[in-house]
């Protein structure tokens, strides 16, 4: 799955996106972010606060709790703040 | 009409609008949100997340036209490196009379910073810079119109 990063968790992690084998027992975000979580000490960073983080399956805001499904890309990143 | 558009170029606000006025109605709305001097800032850098951001606006400025009855929407918002003073996006709405257009306009700006993916990194002159925090006085504006 690509995995893409935007403001200051793309900032933390160091890069703006990556290509992931996610194992088979990550199903939804939740999952994704705790094992993401575990690759890196900025990953662990980015990702230490859930509430603080938001996501988007292939383009469209999702919840914490959405299925990766067969989706190909998701974006996390903090609440948004244009205008 | 619709139009969005992302752009790394100053933005002109009568171009932002040009054709909202010509399409047989009695009313246009606008709202400009502009760069501001928050104690010492410098300039904002406003990052975004291509393919979502147009797709994004495109949904908001469907969704104004299904709830007013408009004849003309236009989101246009700024991105890189914005000094103070100029504007960071320009959100107008044309209708036959001004209640569409106002109410419309207000729900544009409104959902756009809850909803749209950028985000903002403000500079400060001694060469710092921070992320603005998402706040939840527009959590609160924006959820007025679910």
């Amino acid at each position: 799955m690509r995995l893409v990063y935007f403001a200051a968790v793309r900032e933390a992690i160091g890069v703006a996106s990556e290509t992931c084998d996610l194992p088979a027992h990550v199903r939804n975000i939740h999952d994704a972010i705790d094992w993401l979580a575990g690759q890196s000490s900025g990953h662990a960073l980015a990702f230490q606060d859930k509430a603080r983080l938001r996501f988007a399956l292939d383009q469209a805001m999702v919840p914490l709790d959405a299925a990766l499904g067969d989706a190909h890309e998701l974006a996390i990143f903090p609440p948004v703040t244009g205008g | 009409m619709k139009r969005v558009l992302i752009s790394d170029e100053p933005i002109s606000t009568e171009a932002a609008l040009s054709g909202l006025s010509d399409l047989g109605g009695g009313a246009v709305s606008s709202f400009t949100g502009i760069s501001r001097d928050d104690g010492g800032v410098t300039a904002i850098e406003l990052e975004h997340y291509p393919r979502m951001t147009e797709s994004s606006l495109m949904q908001l400025i469907d969704e104004a036209f299904a709830r007013w009855a408009l004849l003309g929407a236009a989101i246009v918002h700024r991105i890189g490196r914005v000094a103070v003073g100029e504007p960071v996006v320009v959100v107008g709405a044309a209708s036959r009379h001004r209640a569409d257009a106002l109410e419309a306009t207000a729900f544009l700006i409104d959902r756009l910073k809850t909803d749209a993916p950028f985000w903002k990194k403000e500079h400060y002159a001694d060469g710092t810079s921070v992320w603005v925090d998402a706040k939840s006085s527009d959590d609160d504006r924006s959820s007025l119109w679910s």
